[in-house]
């Protein structure tokens, strides 16, 4: 247990060392969801409708940007063999790894979001079911996004090879996310929506990090 | 107990490339042969035979290519990944060999089946494409495809490679079902698509038997490349083998 | 520290390894036999797949065939226990550019769940000579230093089998030294230390062994 806290500890520290790498995350987030009322115009029913799809894809791809490397600087540096030794199983080391990795990436796009959804004339309630659907969806995109990682560890091609694995398996919280924030706003309720997306999130959380450990001992034998 | 013990070291016997690869050398050009035939019979009767439609007259008939390809797109990344299962549970080389030498053809016939999908679109619908929920799943199933290959043609250790393979490859059929069900939903959410690739018209006699004529005539094909390809590969890996030597000296 | 050991008991085995890196064969039939106080020198070229043996040794890689011993059971059998009496120090010391010399060895013990304390932490820095750097972030150590980091650990842990990969590469003789001296007790107290060095080096082994992969592998052998 105490292995398990100490690798939380050190990778928050690690990432307090290098936090301007966060700022440009949630930097990234920002701009991309930025971008849309300047191509598609600002139209604020346009905006209304296509907010909370907008504001998905930017976290599915600022999530993205982080997790590529995420296990690549442990590969470098020899952490990952000391990792794959340390008397605990590899997918609780994983797990405390993308825990201490989503509460400092994908925790501040949830808190972001909702200055995102003013922007794109969201309604209260609306905004209220887009924050708790990325809370809910954010742990699996970085589930998801780990097992890409996992596999291309130390290829070259690795960052253009992580999204193209793991986009397609991540549609169905795009989905979700943003049907629920849709069906929110066409008065249907979000509830089904939300369940379905924490349904996702516990199915994930119990299975993704033994194929993520599974996924490391192949790329690092 | 004891015929699975039989059928077990049966299995492994043809799991072991030295016996396969004379055995799938036999056996391809039968398979090559059955697919043209069948495909001729079934392009005939299905382009010839078959009555024109009714409400879509001779557009339909694209379904001939079109079904058969969207049933193997599915059928084969199924079949990957139960060869995935063998790789990762038994670390059987010709089993990873047999799931790389069917991904092409799968991502092939994906394409196809969007391709064609989007012919019958355009004279049907007036456009060319719709995102209807079977539309948008394969789609996504044809990312999968191109996900697959693309990892494993970027690592350069086949032991890697293989296994690498193996594992997006089951990753991404356990996530099939739910990508497939989160786009109906979707699909269901969005009443922007009003027409349907399901609503079947009901099918005449002729139809049925062409389309089968070329479903199986696609099942013929696919076997026949994948066993052409895996002959490929087991060269490539087992130049150094003594028995390849000798069999090469054989042909 | 290294009272803990039972030393007798310690026994490391080896039998038939082979090991393949994509289409080469590396070697085959590679076996030892190392009872406690043994001090397994791995030699060969470059790429005849020493830093390959010793992953499987320490459990990282699986051999294509033979297996590995730790006092009679199969190492493979339970990877967690296995993983609680080898120290394994690779090619790559292990070291976060953003943490400083002390805060990776205190990580490099939490991870492998060895009881530390402060004083201990500073003793182990200043045998091997980087006090001095304890508060400086790895990424303005040098190779040496960052090795000498790396090293420390020796003197902190209490594992009795150690599995070093060039352990000695980029060290200065009063840091080679200290090495030597540490390997050597560890022997003198039932350890196991099994190392793959281009340098000389002078350590007072009870048992010193070798374990040639020129002479196991295959491409030698054809």
């Amino acid at each position: 247990m105490s292995t398990l806290a100490a690798i939380l500890r050190f990778e928050l520290l690690l990432a307090w060392r290098r936090r301007s790498a966060l700022a440009t995350t949630l930097g990234f987030f920002v701009i991309v969801a930025s971008l849309f009322p300047l191509a598609l115009g600002a139209d604020p029913k346009l905006l209304r409708l296509i907010g909370a799809g907008v504001v998905w894809v930017a976290a599915l791809l600022a999530t993205l940007l982080g997790l590529a490397r995420l296990f690549a600087a442990d590969h470098e540096d020899g952490t990952l063999e000391q990792l794959r030794l340390a008397p605990l199983p590899l997918p609780l080391a994983v797990m405390a790894k993308l825990a201490a990795h989503w509460l400092l990436t994908a925790v501040p796009l949830c808190l972001a979001a909702p200055i995102l959804g003013l922007q794109y004339g969201l309604s209260q309630g609306a905004i209220g079911v887009l924050v708790a659907g990325l809370l809910l969806g954010t742990p699996v995109l970085c589930l998801v996004g780990a097992v890409g990682a996992a596999l291309t560890l130390g290829l070259r091609a690795s960052g253009v090879l992580v999204p193209v694995i793991v986009l397609p398996l991540e549609v169905p919280v795009l989905i979700m996310g943003a049907g629920a924030v849709e069906a929110q706003a066409s008065g249907l309720g979000a509830g089904p929506w939300l369940s379905l997306l924490a349904a996702l999130f516990i199915v994930f959380l119990v299975a993704a990090p033994s194929v993520i450990a599974f996924a490391l001992r192949i790329s690092s034998e | 107990m004891a015929t699975s013990t039989a059928a077990r070291s049966m299995l492994f016997r043809y799991a072991s490339p030295a016996t396969f690869y004379p055995l799938a050398g036999r056996l391809w050009p039968w398979f090559a042969a059955a697919a043209v035939v069948l495909a001729l019979a079934g392009l005939a009767i299905g382009l010839l035979v078959a009555p024109t439609d009714a409400t879509q007259g001779d557009a339909y008939r694209i379904i001939f290519i079109h079904v058969p390809a969207a049933w193997m797109s599915m059928f084969i990344y199924l079949v990957m990944a139960f060869y995935a299962v063998l790789t990762l549970g038994f670390n059987t080389r010709l089993s990873a060999m047999m799931m790389r030498s069917l991904a092409p053809t799968g991502a092939m016939f994906t394409f196809v089946a969007l391709w064609t999908g989007a012919l019958w679109g355009k004279p049907t619908w007036g456009t060319w494409w719709v995102w209807d929920a079977r539309l948008t799943s394969e789609l996504i199933l044809f990312f999968l495809y191109l996900g697959f290959i693309a990892l494993q043609s970027a690592i350069d250790d086949t032991r890697r490679a293989d296994r690498a393979g193996a594992l997006v490859a089951l990753v991404g059929a356990v996530n099939v079902p739910i990508i497939y069900f989160s786009v109906k939903w979707w699909n269901t959410l969005h009443q922007g698509a009003s027409v349907s690739l399901t609503r079947a018209p009901s099918m005449a006699r002729d139809m049925l038997l062409g389309m089968l004529l070329m479903a199986i005539a696609c099942w013929m094909y696919s076997i026949a490349v994948a066993l052409v390809r895996v002959r490929a590969l087991i060269v490539e890996r087992e130049r150094d083998a003594a028995w390849l030597r000798e069999a090469g000296a054989a042909d | 520290m290294l009272t803990d050991l039972s030393p007798s008991d310690n026994h490391l085995r080896a039998t038939g390894l082979a090991c393949r890196r994509g289409e080469r064969r590396l070697f085959k039939g590679v076996a030892f036999d190392a009872p406690a106080g043994t001090l397994v020198r791995v030699t060969g070229r470059n790429g005849s797949g020493k830093t390959s043996l010793l992953r499987i040794l320490v459990g990282l890689s699986t051999p294509d065939a033979g297996a590995v011993f730790w006092q009679g059971r199969p190492v493979l059998a339970d990877r967690l226990a296995w993983s609680s009496q080898v120290l394994y120090l690779g090619h790559a010391s292990a070291l976060k550019d953003d943490l400083d010399a002390a805060e990776n060895l205190e990580f490099a013990c939490r991870l492998a769940a060895e009881p530390i304390r402060a004083e201990a932490l500073a003793l182990a820095l200043a045998r091997l000579g980087v006090a001095h750097r304890a508060g400086v972030p790895a990424r303005f150590l040098s190779q040496g230093q960052r090795r000498r980091v790396a090293l420390a650990r020796l003197a902190l842990t209490s594992r009795p089998v150690w599995v070093l990969d060039e352990p000695v590469v980029g060290l200065d003789m009063a840091a080679m030294a200290e090495v030597e001296q540490i390997i050597g007790a560890h022997l003198a107290h039932g350890g196991i230390v099994v190392l793959t060095t281009h340098q000389a080096l002078d350590v007072a082994a009870p048992r010193p062994m070798v374990v040639d992969l020129d002479a196991v592998s295959l491409e030698a052998v054809a």
